[in-house]
């Protein structure tokens, strides 16, 4: 269970002028401009369930992971996930979330996946036979026995991504947060990764959080999207109501999402 | 799913577990930078051969003056430096953790239960170790076969042998606890370039890489002597040519082991204070 109640996070950006007499004055005063990157995000995720997080670039999906997953201490408002408080229960938090974040790599470059699948497991200090069998499990789940002894420079960016996958994964968690999983990936590696996903959820009932920009993500995982922009949740529902609304009709499911974003303005 | 998570952490093998293990597969990944250590081997062939020539025109046959360590002692001094130089350097840091502070890929680490500092302390362990071990036989074995006044020659005793191990690997955790600064440095700045030539230009000066510290004026070396610098490479070096013995190398190994714990502790909890400051602010 996910729960969000009014939170909010704003950041101070440094706002810099063009030209040169600007640049020097800002060694000395510099202005900031505050950016609300959530305002007054609430809502709620039941266990065993799988969201699809969507929204235009900087509409405040990262950040609002970042605060599920511990790492940014809101300024305002409550958040549980698991039972927990994140940013105060960041270690203890850590053993029952998974995340990957698609832009971003957990795997060590220079040694063979399989070194840092051990790695992994003595971080998350997982008893040999159990990570024995969810290791081996994931392997198969998700076809990467060919290339788990391989480094990681050698392998491609769809042979990364369900390595990665799998590495948040050892460690058995119930909640996934999911940060653009399928970005730059093939057809194949893209089916590869939403099969799989469907699969732990199904046989596992782990919870999945995940934010993308491939709408057939959605439309192959889930009908619960929650749509957010400019850091307030726009729409909390499901993606058949959307579509089966007057102007949505027979319109590809970019073009909804489009319609969606325009109608609220972003 | 969550009834298998109550384990008992108690045993103190799980509570390093994590670290041991950073340590392994750092140890590892490092090895295969072959190219790097024949290119570096070469180098610092290079370099023993030009300090030593120049401190033999120095001392021009002398025996040096009194207070002064002998010529023997100094070319020592040199090709220890050079066999060990990837252990003590504070130059020699981890390009890939500066990255991550600056690209924020330091959020997956966040989402780990671990303690940072002690991993990312670990792993700069590994980097020295690694780079050293790739490194430190073949400048040995040619700075011992080199004839006299050129060449090395084993420490006086077995004693001092010993406690040169041991000081060496002292050393290096006294270079880790100061390099620990830089990373957090970083985190400040969000640019790692300004913090690590500041800080390796001093340490090359303070740690004797340029001139050995026994060269350096009186007020000079007492004045260092307040300084974790000299802990690091010169006074394991020293312990080797039994230039600092018995109860005197003991002593000074006692002052290392404070300056262990010492930037273990400072650095441990400015590490949690940038930490607490990214949390807040986002990386």
């Amino acid at each position: 269970m996910i729960t969000l109640n009014g939170i909010h996070k704003s950041f101070k950006v440094a706002r810099r002028k063009p030209g040169a007499k600007a640049a020097l004055a800002a060694m000395f005063r510099r202005e900031y401009d505050i950016v609300n990157a959530v305002d007054g995000v609430s809502f709620d995720i039941p266990d065993g369930e799988i969201v699809g997080y969507i929204g235009p670039n900087g509409a405040g999906k990262s950040t609002s992971i970042k605060v599920m997953s511990g790492i940014l201490i809101p300024d305002e408002g409550t958040c549980a996930v698991a039972g927990l408080t994140p940013w105060a229960d960041r270690k203890k938090l850590a053993r029952r979330i998974g995340v990957v974040f698609g832009q971003r790599t957990q795997l060590w470059w220079d040694v063979p996946i399989i070194d840092s699948f051990d790695l992994l497991r003595d971080i998350y200090r997982v008893p040999q036979d159990e990570y024995k069998r969810s290791r081996d499990r994931l392997v198969g789940a998700l076809d990467i026995g060919a290339f788990v002894n391989t480094p990681l420079r050698q392998v491609s960016l769809g042979q990364r991504m369900r390595a990665e996958l799998a590495a948040s994964l050892l460690h058995s968690p119930d909640i996934l947060f999911l940060d653009e999983p399928t970005i730059g990936l093939d057809a194949v590696s893209k089916l590869a990764v939403r099969r799989f996903i469907r699969e732990i959820n199904a046989e596992r009932g782990v919870t999945v959080l995940l934010t993308t920009h491939d709408m057939h993500d959605i439309e192959a995982l889930t009908d619960h999207i929650i749509l957010i922009g400019k850091g307030r949740i726009l729409y909390n529902g499901t993606m058949s109501a959307v579509k089966s609304s007057k102007t949505a009709e027979g319109l590809p499911v970019e073009e909804i999402v489009a319609g969606l974003y325009k109608e609220h303005g972003l | 799913m969550s009834a298998v998570k109550t384990r008992n952490m108690s045993t103190i093998t799980d509570i390093v577990r994590p670290y041991a293990s950073m340590f392994r597969i750092q140890f590892i990944g490092q090895l295969q930078y072959r190219a790097a250590a024949w290119a570096g081997i070469v180098t610092q062939f290079f370099f023993g051969f030009v300090f030593v020539m120049m401190y033999s025109a120095f001392y021009g046959g002398e025996a040096g003056a009194v207070g002064v360590p002998s010529l023997q002692t100094i070319i020592s001094y040199q090709w220890l430096k050079q066999a060990f130089l990837m252990m003590v350097v504070l130059w020699s840091q981890d390009a890939d953790l500066l990255n991550q502070i600056v690209g924020g890929h330091v959020a997956y680490s966040l989402c780990r239960p671990v303690d940072l500092y002690s991993l990312w302390a670990a792993r700069l362990l590994a980097n020295r170790a690694a780079r050293c071990a790739l490194r430190f036989a073949p400048v040995l074995i040619l700075a011992f076969v080199l004839p006299a006044p050129y060449g090395m020659i084993p420490p006086p005793n077995v004693e001092s042998g010993l406690l040169f191990i041991v000081s060496l690997l002292l050393g290096a955790l006294v270079a880790v606890g100061m390099s620990m600064f830089l990373y957090v440095l970083t985190f400040v700045t969000l640019s790692s370039v300004g913090p690590r030539l500041f800080i390796g230009a001093i340490a090359d000066f303070a740690t004797g890489m340029i001139i050995p510290i026994p060269l350096m004026p009186d007020w000079l070396q007492r004045a260092l002597a307040m300084t974790p610098f000299p802990h690091i490479a010169d006074l394991p070096f020293r312990i080797y040519s039994g230039d600092i013995a018995g109860a005197a190398a003991g002593a000074a190994i006692g002052v290392q082991v404070f300056w262990v714990i010492t930037l273990g502790i400072t650095g441990w909890l400015a590490f949690r204070v940038v930490l607490r400051r990214t949390v807040v602010q986002g990386g």
